[in-house]
């Protein structure tokens, strides 16, 4: 799907726990997330430590989606 | 004396349980459990699964070098004649773990394996490493599988020489042999010519090579400016999902509206997932569709605006083929709504 959305002229960010999945399905910009069922969660912390992870997630996936790439690139 | 054989499956087929047990670490047993005794039972004791490997899925897709480390050490103290994985059918991180499992037994082991899978399934863009035999896209398939891998893997136990990929029955590794045609390149290249002139079956000689890829479009140049859309695979929708998408092989997606929501809670959202443990999701769907952040960053101006509507769909078993057509249609919606940019997140 995320090429489909590259191909209509709109840039994507995959946020994805498992990446080498993603790499091979053809994502450009991708951000790995923290475990399958929860990518941007950690049931095992406080509501509000969840909050900051989606947060540093998210500036993440803002920071992917404001660089320029050339190839395929994993933004840690 | 009969091949030792060390055989991999994920935890619903060793009746671990579905995805709420897809964390488990992996653990060998003695002998053959669950779908090893197809394939055991084809070998008619020529060959024999000593030892069964079981991990769950999402404990490979999530530690994946702890996991590698322990299983190659394992198989490395067994010193099988053989490994075989699967089949995964169209289980994503099954046959991710297969393929990658089998790929470094056999690169860092030097032992002959084979796993077998769905055309479509993530795992077998190993293909090239590693025999892989196409199956059917569910457990079904595991009838007229069995033959087929068993075959296969007896005769690279007996060194046998293996065939071309469509007479052994495994996914083309792109290896190319010489061998002597009876008729002369022109004549096959007019016969297939007119074949095909007259709608008749034909099969090329060369395929071309098929690299679907799409180069990044040019960075958002000013974030708070833009508009920014969310979607996801992980099937996040309205309680009660309305539209009735499928747990698995999704038929359709969803779109939603979003205006004025601040967050998704328990009581309004969920997911209709059916390939990962859904406790967390309906808990608190912003674990994956997250609105309550995008909404604080749109409060403070980081971004411009979160787009009224998500599309979501289940990405479980779904074919790529629907896939594509879900987001090639979505993408013209988002495009004529002006979105900048899109966050896509996946389980």
């Amino acid at each position: 799907m995320v090429k489909e959305i590259e191909r209509a002229g709109i840039p994507v960010v995959h946020v994805c726990t498992v990446t080498p999945i993603s790499m091979t399905v053809g994502a450009n910009r991708i951000v790995p997330a923290i475990a399958i069922p929860h990518p941007l969660g950690n049931p095992a912390l406080t509501l509000e430590e969840e909050k900051d992870i989606r947060r540093k997630l998210l500036k993440k996936a803002f920071r992917a989606l404001t660089t320029e790439i050339e190839d395929q690139t994993i933004f840690e | 004396m009969s091949f030792k054989v060390i055989h991999y499956i994920n935890q619903f087929f060793a009746q671990i349980g579905g995805e709420e047990m897809a964390h488990v670490a992996p653990e060998i047993r003695d002998g053959v459990v669950g779908p090893g005794a197809a394939l055991n039972a084809e070998w008619k004791g020529e060959a024999e699964i000593v030892k069964t490997v079981v991990c769950g899925d999402s404990y490979f897709a999530e530690h994946e070098k702890e996991a590698k480390e322990t299983i190659l050490g394992w198989v490395k103290a067994e010193k099988p004649d053989f490994f075989i994985a699967g089949p995964a059918f169209n289980a994503g991180r099954y046959g991710y773990a297969c393929a990658t499992i089998a790929k470094a037994v056999q690169e860092e082991l030097g032992i002959k394996v084979l796993t077998g899978m769905y055309e479509e399934n993530p795992g077998a863009d190993l293909r090239n490493y590693i025999y892989i035999v196409p199956t059917a896209n569910n457990a079904a398939g595991m009838k007229k599988a069995a033959p087929v891998m068993a075959k296969l893997a007896l005769k690279l136990m007996k060194d046998e020489p293996v065939g071309a990929s469509i007479e052994d029955g495994y996914m083309n590794r792109g290896i190319r042999v010489n061998f002597f045609e009876e008729e002369r390149g022109a004549k096959r290249a007019v016969d297939m010519m007119i074949a095909k002139l007259e709608d008749k079956p034909f099969v090329t000689e060369y395929p071309m090579p098929s690299f679907d890829r799409v180069a990044p479009n040019p960075a958002i140049k000013d974030l708070s400016k833009a508009t920014i859309a969310l979607c996801t695979s992980g099937g996040i929708v309205p309680k009660g999902n309305p539209d009735h998408i499928e747990s698995s092989s999704a038929s359709h997606y969803g779109e939603y509206n979003i205006a004025g929501v601040k967050d998704l809670t328990a009581e309004t959202f969920e997911t209709a997932h059916g390939g990962y443990d859904p406790v967390y999701a309906n808990q608190d769907a912003d674990r994956v569709l997250p609105i309550d952040i995008m909404r604080e960053f749109e409060a403070q101006g980081v971004i411009g605006k979160l787009h009224d509507f998500y599309y979501a769909t289940v990405g479980n078993g779904t074919s790529v083929a629907n896939a594509k057509k879900f987001a090639a249609e979505y993408s013209q919606k988002l495009k004529a709504a002006g979105v900048d940019a899109v966050i896509m997140t996946s389980t």
